[in-house]
């Protein structure tokens, strides 16, 4: 069922991380499922336990299915001196998980993440592939609720 | 060409386009039309204009008038007072006391030179700038050994953060008889407080490109890589368009200019991890491995990526290189210090007036950047520390803001210039909650790989949690100095032996914060 992404590469190592990436933004819970592991390995010829090792490497990719919107808040010197620790809280009582945790209704995974690169905007929050800059708790809490977030 | 009595330039990055930049544009082009000034003024889409925090933003010129924090509602008032009636619209305009200081700025650009200023999605505008002449000359003209002779002489460090000589890098490859080799360009910009590279991938991609095209033929590689974080998605998309123009104008691909050079330039996309900032983990990485890093020597430069010699170079280093074949060496060193020549970006963050960027000579004092550049000190309140070149860097207190920005002067302070993130705090800011958040962030991206990182890592964020939690003692302070010593004298790579730079500088100049929770 990956053949479509598979055969965009040439069966070499060095296109891996390549086709994670395709195989997690094409997965309707964002997150590379075993069975894509193991056809991966049959394609490439390497060993899944390389595969698996280099999953659990970056951050950017999961093993465990997400909602259908991924909130990396970033929590780097530049984000955290403006408050990001509140606002961590402040998500985690408005969506009621624990960090690394999916709601119940499959929409939002709370995740921290490594500085994103937009400090002059400082505190940053990512959601998806959008970045949101200048965050404040309200704002955090408008975001949320514009996006279908529980109250 | 087409001439416009005007040009509005607006600011059109990660953040703007989150916050609405696109609809503005529409609503400004649509105004114009109404109005039948889209004849006349022209609108363009550019990177960034360099100051943040400050909403959606554009420079209208000839007159050079910056307007900020803009909202669609806005626009046809700009329209109706800027442009039909010749009268600037005061409330929107950003202070223009701050404005002259960017102006003098931009003087002294050299890789931020058109940034703000020409679309970088446009390969023309880039070539109107005199873009590509420095190919040409160093593919028509130069040979290989006298480009890297020159770039030698210009005295041209790494800008990545260890200010390593990138003529004498290149030096070590150039002659080395291989049946391929590399040249990658280290985009995976993951220092705390550091965007200088993402800047100039999204405001200039094309310099960068070109910077890399002249890196290849003087060490003698026809393959290029740019590898670039997962996250930096505007910069992913601009890079590959103008790869893609780079190609239809014959500027890479097989036999350019008809010199018998060919050459060809991939993206390659990073997944998050720190480490993949340190050279030999990024070749792990683009290998389709996990980014531990590798034992040095050999150095890449002799056998890198696939074995092959391969030279690794950050984005800021190679954007210098276009206008150092253009103007020559003896140009460049007239910039910056005799110790350090060129000029460097830095970005200003933190408890300031406006946070933003600058590029200025190397050897500006740390002073001079605050005030004149970030608009000083937020709400006048009192200096306390700047954090200097991310995580890996040190905190200097204000005995220490005269100290001058360079690699080498830094190096007598027992500091680092890194790579140019400069994180401004003010009096009430606690350097015990600082430490704590630098080192989190060094025990979530140590690699795991040599035990003095992966366990020291962890062991100093246990003991910063005890102080933070007013459990710790001062036997703890000393303990995590002595820990952070032993990483720097152990550890398999630069990451495991940076933590001593900030435990250091935190726990000496700043004692009595750390004393403050510890009785």
């Amino acid at each position: 069922m990956y053949d479509e992404i598979l055969k965009k590469y040439e069966p070499k190592k060095e296109n891996l991380i390549y086709i994670l990436h395709e195989i997690q933004d094409n997965h309707p819970e964002q997150y590379i499922p075993e069975d894509a592991v193991m056809e991966v390995s049959r394609y490439l010829s390497i060993p899944s336990n390389h595969i698996y090792g280099v999953m659990t490497f970056y951050t950017m990719f999961s093993t465990k299915p997400r909602g259908k919107y991924i909130i990396r808040l970033c929590e780097s010197p530049p984000c955290f001196l403006r408050g990001s620790e509140n606002l961590l809280r402040k998500l985690r009582e408005l969506l009621n998980i624990k960090l690394g945790e999916t709601t119940p209704d499959k929409k939002f995974t709370l995740e921290l993440c490594a500085c994103l690169g937009v400090c002059g905007n400082a505190p940053v929050m990512m959601i998806n592939e959008d970045v949101y800059g200048d965050l404040n708790e309200e704002k955090v809490e408008a975001i949320i609720e514009k996006l279908g977030g529980q109250q | 060409m087409k001439f416009y009595r005007s040009h509005i330039l607006i600011s059109v990055d990660d953040v703007s386009l989150q916050a609405g930049v696109k609809e503005i544009i529409a609503v400004l082009k649509q105004e114009l039309a109404k109005n039948a000034l889209d004849d006349e003024i022209n609108v363009l889409e550019t990177g960034t204009l360099g100051h943040f925090g400050t909403g959606i933003s554009m420079v209208v010129y000839p007159e050079q008038v910056t307007y900020i924090n803009l909202n669609k509602d806005d626009i046809p008032e700009i329209i109706r007072e800027h442009f039909l009636k010749g009268r600037p619209v005061r409330r929107l305009m950003m202070d223009p006391s701050f404005i002259r200081r960017y102006d003098f700025n931009y003087k002294n650009r050299v890789v931020l030179k058109n940034s703000g200023i020409i679309n970088p999605e446009d390969i023309e505008e880039y070539i109107g700038t005199g873009g590509y002449e420095s190919w040409e000359k160093a593919l028509l003209e130069m040979k290989p050994e006298q480009i890297v002779e020159e770039v030698k002489k210009s005295g041209l460090q790494g800008r990545g953060g260890a200010g390593f000589p990138t003529g004498l890098k290149w030096s070590f490859t150039a002659p080395l008889e291989a049946d391929q080799k590399f040249v990658v360009i280290n985009a995976d910009e993951g220092e705390p407080g550091t965007f200088k590279d993402r800047l100039i991938m999204e405001g200039d991609p094309h310099l960068l490109l070109e910077g890399l095209m002249i890196a290849c033929y003087a060490v003698g590689a026809t393959k290029a890589y740019i590898y670039i974080r997962g996250e930096y998605k505007l910069c992913i998309q601009r890079l590959q368009k103008a790869i893609d123009q780079a190609h239809e104008y014959g500027l890479l691909g097989k036999n350019i200019f008809e010199s018998g050079f060919d050459l060809d330039i991939r993206l390659m996309i990073g997944a998050g991890a720190y480490i993949c900032g340190e050279e030999t983990a990024l070749i792990e990485s683009m290998e389709g491995n996990r980014g531990n890093p590798r034992y040095k020597p050999p150095f890449p430069g002799v056998e890198g990526a696939w074995k092959k010699p391969t030279v690794v170079n950050n984005v800021e280093t190679v954007s210098n290189v276009p206008a150092i074949i253009k103007n020559g060496a003896k140009w460049y060193r007239k910039l910056g210090t005799a110790n350090c020549p060129g000029t460097k970006v830095f970005t200003i963050l933190g408890d300031v007036t406006q946070p933003g960027l600058c590029e200025v000579d190397m050897g500006t004092s740390l002073r001079t950047i605050i005030e004149q550049y970030g608009g000083g000190m937020k709400e006048g309140k009192r200096f306390k520390a700047a954090l200097v070149g991310g995580a890996a860097g040190v905190l200097l207190p204000d005995s220490m803001l005269d100290v001058n920005m360079d690699f080498a002067n830094l190096k007598e302070y027992a500091a680092v210039l890194g790579s140019g993130a400069i994180l401004v705090m003010n009096e009430d800011a606690d350097m015990v909650d600082m430490l704590y958040s630098i080192l989190r962030f060094f025990q979530h991206e140590s690699c795991g790989k040599c035990t003095p990182c992966s366990k020291g890592t962890q062991q100093l964020l246990t003991l910063i949690n005890k102080v933070r939690a007013g459990e710790g003692s001062k036997e703890d302070l000393d303990t995590m100095i002595l820990l952070a010593n032993a990483m720097f004298q152990t550890s398999f790579c630069a990451l495991g032996q940076s933590p001593i730079m900030p435990v250091k500088s935190a726990i000496e100049h700043f004692r009595s914060d750390f004393e403050k929770r510890i009785n």
